[in-house]
């Protein structure tokens, strides 16, 4: 197995790396074509904000590079925005994986903005992916905009409405919450990944 | 549901973990990944390392101990302490912190805030705001808090800099309540509901913790998303399972 980080210049890529040292993986950072196109895994960690995420993959030619991977692909936090469509956040278009615009959480009364902390997760279609996943599991989520769930949902979560908390579609998936930092449902969640 | 979170506080001095009252007399409660370590299991929900001489002292965290327990633990955590331009803020979330807290920094140049959210979200900015109530009953800043002969009394109104702070890109604001630190005797309810009212981000409420009522207290009157505490984990006084089990018997979600 060869797992590839991708570098969005995101600052989870740390937690990211150690999170899989702690199952056994060695994932290496890269920014180069062969090397993604050759792993068997490749994950897209991102914290930070849309446009810089998506001008720095176009800057290292790797958004089509990244369309064109067949092997599984897990983007994570703003990671899985930048597989969407489009990202309401500095109108940024972005790779087009999966058929979502994503959304800045409206501020209500009583919700803040960003959703910062543990939210439990709801399972909504069964994939090999979320397996593992029980009742009652929570994940850690920081983030201000948001997928909004359709068809390519696997696992929903509510904060004032409903939103995408995994995502699928064909090879290409995504986590809104940072499974390195959501305990052991996030260990549980990245080793269902490296298990496909 | 969202949880409340329960979050230890683990104040930092040349790389050892030490705890003091009312924000004096430090002494060493421990080593830090080994506390890191012994919060994850027992449930905290997230850890705040803040290097409390750094500021005072004008030098940056010693990022080789965040590395350390970015590596060992998998819940999130804040790291405070002398972060005052984008360059530390990158080095300290790059060697794995999830959220960086800046407090006096921040009121030295109130830019900061701005250009950390700029440069990597308002989710990892984090004020920390020192207050203490003045004669006149005006909640208001301190600086230095770290080091008593550096403690500044600011001209600035407590909700007023939370306020600025939330416009210029604060993700979350800490409130330390000085006049109730370290003495256990409950969160300052009347602070935090104030602030309550002015906060549109997360709020996480800091000192005075020393039952587990007095959490049951503030996320049901204040309405905060977060209790910080140090000495009642440290000591043992209060264990986080025992705590969490009494919050849900309240009807408060947590995480269990």
């Amino acid at each position: 197995m060869t797992v590839v980080l991708v570098d969005a210049g995101g600052t989870n890529i740390g937690s990211v790396r150690y999170a899989l040292q702690r199952l056994g993986v060695d994932a290496q950072l890269t920014s180069d074509p062969a090397r993604i196109r050759a792993a068997s895994h490749v994950i897209l960690p991102g914290v930070g904000a849309a446009a810089p995420g998506m001008r720095r993959l176009d800057e290292a030619g790797l958004g089509d590079v990244l369309r064109g991977l067949t092997q599984p692909v897990l983007g994570v936090c703003l990671g899985m925005q930048l597989l969407c469509e489009r990202s309401e956040e500095s109108d940024t278009v972005c790779l087009g994986l999966i058929p979502a615009t994503v959304r800045h959480f409206v501020s209500k009364p009583g919700l803040r903005v960003p959703h910062m902390g543990w939210n439990t997760l709801e399972r909504t279609r069964g994939h090999p992916l979320t397996a593992s996943l029980v009742d009652g599991d929570c994940a850690y989520f920081v983030h201000s905009y948001a997928v909004p769930t359709g068809d390519y949902t696997l696992v929903s979560c509510d904060y004032g409405d409903p939103f995408s908390a995994v995502v699928a579609r064909d090879n290409f998936m995504g986590m809104q919450f940072h499974p390195e930092r959501s305990s052991s449902v996030g260990a549980r969640l990245l080793a269902g990944f490296l298990a496909l | 549901m969202l949880s409340r979170r329960i979050i230890p506080c683990l104040d930092v001095r040349d790389g050892q973990v030490v705890k003091g009252v009312r924000f004096r007399d430090h002494l060493v409660v421990g080593e830090i990944v080994d506390l890191a370590l012994r919060y994850r299991d027992e449930g905290a929900d997230e850890l705040v390392f803040y290097d409390i001489t750094a500021s005072p002292e004008g030098r940056r965290v010693d990022r080789d101990w965040v590395e350390r327990v970015a590596r060992a633990i998998d819940i999130p955590f804040c790291v405070a302490g002398g972060i005052r331009s984008v360059d530390d803020a990158r080095e300290v979330l790059h060697a794995g912190a999830d959220k960086i807290s800046i407090n006096s920094p921040a009121l030295e140049r109130p830019d900061l805030i701005g250009e950390i959210a700029e440069a990597f979200g308002v989710q990892c900015v984090v004020v920390g705001i020192d207050s203490l109530r003045d004669e006149d009953g005006q909640w208001r800043v301190r600086q230095y808090t770290g080091d008593p002969s550096r403690t500044r009394a600011l001209s600035r109104r407590t909700l007023d800099w939370m306020i600025e702070a939330q416009e210029r890109g604060a993700g979350e604001i800490v409130l330390n309540c000085m006049g109730t630190d370290g003495v256990r005797a409950g969160y300052d309810l009347e602070q935090l509901m104030v602030a309550r009212e002015l906060c549109t981000v997360p709020l996480v409420a800091s000192g005075g913790a020393g039952k587990p009522e007095h959490f049951v207290d503030v996320f049901r009157d204040a309405d905060v998303d977060a209790a910080l505490a140090a000495s009642v984990f440290h000591s043992g006084d209060i264990a986080i399972p025992v705590l969490k089990r009494a919050l849900r018997a309240e009807g408060i979600e947590v995480r269990l």
